[in-house]
């Protein structure tokens, strides 16, 4: 089955209409009508390569890794290492070793504010953040300034929703330990010019994270050519289980880093006088991890990266064309981030109805979308904006289902101005 | 829109593009500044009182058809009376946000505010109808105070 699924996705074009028989969740009526799922960037429906994936280990491999010397044990530390190399070849880092498993960005971005910021922050030292973030790339950084008395700072955004380089580069000194940034908004859909930022936060002497949650589902991910320092992703939004994520970082950063969580697998040995840690990544993975959600998440990105990844992205990029002009010809209706780089999300505000109403009409409709602040406050208090709704492209949507959006917003606008 | 007008009462989307009683209170005898951090409503309700009876209420915010139109109505629905009689009426109205769809509401005591009943088949919008409620008594108990959804 699975070989099937993905030796047509090697041969074949793109063809939208097979890929969607992939994805069993699809295949559903929302409220008597079809579902058009595109609530995305909040998480992707899973195609059944990944969930059989995951039902075959439990069905037939299921065991605890590493020091077991039974088969079973053999077999799902393989699988779970085996893993690790997908893993590393569809970031294209350097060394298997420097992959990490986590739950998700969140724990990933955890993990590096309070390992990493350990040995490079303090008073005096600063972190640099930008107006996109979502809170997963703020809060932990202001934890981390608070405990080692550090100072956060913001780098602003254009009203079109792109980050200002020139404001950055005055921003950047001796005294930046990091630049926390995101890859893509989940908010607005804007694509960071990473290379470039991590060119003058190098030169600056400063370490770049990239919040990659919004990018590895739809863009190439290649940390060697973006040049960062630590790279954060979570499996659910790239067509992954939810509870499985990666944090890549370089291993001569990773190598000075302290252990983020103690516990079992993460030691050499234990004693009550001295615990030596084991090498990286053992050292960031303590306790029995999520072994099934590890398979799945090596299945889902077998399954991109078996994709025609050049029409997969000028697919979502025609879908963001579309319903971009598809909504804008919409009475009434604002367009919120323009940034002439995007990802598939078209965030947007109606003028006679609420964000909120906006969403449960479209749930009337069997359309999903996503509204409110998007995890996203600062970004939303710059854009003097209480919430927006947002529609998010995947790899499986069609132009029809943009026809269903618009037809539905039609609808709203015509129940909400009507008098 | 017959699909709609299950949550979308006519009356609903009347109150939500006229508001009534949307003003502020100088001075008032209680306020209270209500959030529904989820979908960034905000709204604050002013009270005036006589004795224990609600002599004069209003509303100031921004927020969702739902949350809007309820506030509006609330503030209609519970002028001159007294605070036993406002927290009698918010249980009733929470039971009708939040039972099983097939409790028809006792339309002869909640009057107007029955058009709410089809809330209760989107659980995701209980909040925004109740929003106002929680601020209101959070008024006319404490004479101030804030109040959170979450
Ligand atoms: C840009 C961005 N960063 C971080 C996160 C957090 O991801 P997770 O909740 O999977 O840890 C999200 C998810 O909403 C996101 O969109």
């Amino acid at each position: 089955m699975s070989l099937q699924v993905l030796d047509r996705q090697i041969d074949g074009s793109f063809d939208v209409e097979r890929i969607r028989e992939d994805f069993p969740a699809l295949a559903q009526t929302v409220r008597g009508r079809p579902l058009v799922y595109l609530d995305n960037a909040a998480t992707t429906q899973k195609p059944l390569h990944v969930l059989d994936a995951m039902r075959r280990f439990y069905t037939e491999d299921n065991a605890n890794i590493h020091r077991g010397v039974h088969s079973l044990s053999q077999r799902a530390t393989d699988a779970y290492e085996c893993a690790r190399c997908v893993v590393r070849r569809f970031m294209n880092a350097p060394d298997n070793r420097e992959i990490i498993y986590v739950r998700g960005t969140t724990e990933a971005i955890n993990l590096v504010a309070s390992s990493y910021g350990s040995i490079a922050l303090g008073p005096g030292r600063e972190v640099l953040v930008t107006e996109l973030e979502h809170h997963a790339n703020i809060v932990p950084w202001q934890m981390a300034c608070e405990r080692f008395g550090a100072t956060l700072r913001v780098v602003p955004i254009t009203d079109e929703g792109e980050l200002r380089l020139d404001t950055l580069a005055g921003m950047l000194s001796s005294k930046t330990a990091i630049v926390a940034v995101g890859h893509a908004s989940n908010a607005l859909g804007t694509v960071n010019p990473i290379r470039e930022i991590c060119r003058m936060a190098h030169e600056a002497g400063a370490a770049v994270l990239v919040d990659g949650a919004q990018a590895a589902g739809h863009l190439p991910v290649d940390v060697q050519s973006l040049g960062c320092d630590f790279y954060a992703f979570s499996g659910h939004k790239a067509l992954g289980p939810t509870g499985i994520g990666v944090l890549w970082g370089r291993m001569s950063l990773l190598e000075q880093m302290p252990p983020y969580q103690g516990g079992g697998d993460m030691i050499r040995t234990v004693s009550f006088e001295k615990t030596t840690y084991s090498d990286v990544p053992g050292k960031f993975e303590a306790g029995t991890p999520h072994i099934a959600g590890v398979i799945g998440l090596g299945a889902a990105l077998e399954y991109l990266m078996a994709c025609d990844r050049v029409a997969m992205e000028a697919h979502e990029r025609d879908l963001l064309q579309y319903a971009t002009e598809r909504l804008s010809a919409i009475n009434g209706l604002t367009v919120v981030g323009t940034a002439p780089n995007k990802i598939g999300i078209v965030s947007f505000v109606m003028d006679a109805a609420h964000p909120h109403d906006i969403g449960t009409i479209a749930d009337l409709q069997g359309v999903a979308i996503r509204t409110g602040h998007h995890c996203a406050m600062p970004l939303m208090k710059r854009l003097c904006l209480p919430a927006t709704a947002r529609a998010s492209f995947a790899l499986y949507n069609t132009r029809a289902e943009v026809d269903a959006l618009a037809d539905a917003l039609e609808r709203v606008h015509g129940l909400f101005s009507g008098g | 829109m017959s699909e709609f007008s299950e949550l979308y009462q006519e009356v609903i989307l009347d109150h939500n593009r006229r508001p009534r009683n949307f003003r502020v209170i100088e001075h008032p005898d209680g306020s209270a500044v209500g959030h529904n951090p989820l979908c960034g409503d905000e709204i604050t309700v002013y009270v005036d009182m006589d004795g224990d009876a609600v002599r004069d209420v209003t509303f100031q915010g921004a927020g969702c058809a739902i949350s809007k139109a309820s506030a509006s109505m609330m503030t209609e629905a519970i002028r001159g009376k007294s605070r036993d009689e406002v927290i009698r009426l918010f249980d009733e109205f929470h039971r009708m946000v939040t039972d099983d769809p097939s409790a028809l509401p006792d339309v002869e005591r909640m009057g107007k505010l029955a058009a709410f009943s089809g809330v209760c088949e989107f659980p995701a919008r209980v909040k925004c109808a109740s929003l106002a409620w929680h601020t209101l008594l959070a008024a006319i108990k404490d004479g101030k105070g804030i109040v959170t959804t979450e």
